[in-house]
């Protein structure tokens, strides 16, 4: 628990206390939700669509979203394309790098819940099953739009975040 | 400037003083920024370390072997003939402002502490310091 939470704590119990926490929270979730660095995590044919989404004709810079290739500087993970069984240990030991607050999109139908290749030898059925996952984009592989709106439906969830929770 | 400066009990005595506190000022200004900048990211990060998080990063994997990579023997030998020549500069600064007071003698004075120098930098140059490759 950081100061600021702990902090969260006391100012709730002080007359006046939530409107200082909803006017932190604000701030806080503004700054998270509006500069989130994914981790380029392109497994397959999602990526190419990830990448569309990035380059110039979706635009994700226009929403503070800028590709980082460390885990250490980034906020969410991009999980596209289908996860293996030999990749597993990979996703879940760069999703540990990661420091808080991080999140998980999982894109297209295999990172969901295996896909096309759900009954494969080799596939994981879901990157539920590794990590835990905030937003899932169902399609295949899902349209640019859908990954933006993916990234927006993962901002209203940040902007429900508070810092009483920690 | 610098010479209204230097002579400092004829005319301008405080602005000297004045010039370094400034100097002064925004030195202490920055060192306080980082410290209060720190101090506020360590107020309000999530800091959660646990094993799996402080590991080495390798792509992914299990990190194998030690993190020192070997560094080319030329870096330092570039160093050390640029401590050497920029300590040379840096003897020529004040003997450049001066110069028009002292005239021909401190001009002679320093052609022969750059000829000396010069010496060394033929040395370093034939015995093949200069090259990058063997």
């Amino acid at each position: 628990m950081a100061v600021i939470n702990r902090a969260a704590g006391i100012l709730a119990k002080l007359p006046g206390g939530n409107i200082a926490i909803a006017g932190i929270d604000f701030l806080f979730n503004w700054a998270r939700e509006s500069s989130l660095y994914p981790l380029t995590f392109g497994l397959k044919c999602c990526a190419i669509e990830m990448m569309a989404t990035a380059a110039a004709r979706y635009d994700l810079d226009r929403m503070g979203v800028m590709f980082r290739a460390t885990p250490r500087q980034s906020d969410v993970l991009i999980v596209s394309g289908t996860v293996t069984k030999k990749m597993a240990p990979v996703l879940r030991r760069l999703y540990d790098q990661m420091p808080e607050p991080r999140w998980v999109i999982a894109m297209g139908g295999c990172a969901v819940a295996g896909g096309p290749f759900w009954d494969s030898y080799n596939v994981v059925q879901g990157a539920d099953n590794i990590v835990p996952v905030d937003v899932y984009i169902p399609g295949c592989p899902p349209r640019p739009e859908q990954l933006i709106d993916a990234l927006l439906k993962l901002q209203e969830k940040i902007h429900k975040a508070s810092i009483k929770d920690g | 400037m610098s010479d209204l400066a230097s002579s400092s009990a004829s005319a301008g005595e405080t602005s000297l003083v004045n010039q370094y506190a400034i100097v002064a000022v925004f030195f202490f200004i920055g060192l306080a920024f980082l410290a209060a900048l720190l101090t506020f990211s360590r107020l309000i990060r999530p800091g959660r370390p646990d094993p799996e998080k402080l590991s080495t990063y390798e792509c992914g994997m299990k990190p194998i072997g030690q993190s020192w990579g070997q560094f080319n023997i030329r870096y330092y030998i570039f160093a050390l003939l640029f401590v050497l020549f920029d300590v040379e500069a840096a003897f020529i600064y004040p003997w450049a402002v001066k110069l028009g007071q002292l005239k021909l003698f401190a001009f002679v004075e320093m052609l022969i502490f750059l000829a000396i120098l010069a010496v060394g930098l033929i040395y370093a140059w034939r015995k093949g310091t200069l090259e990058w490759l063997e």
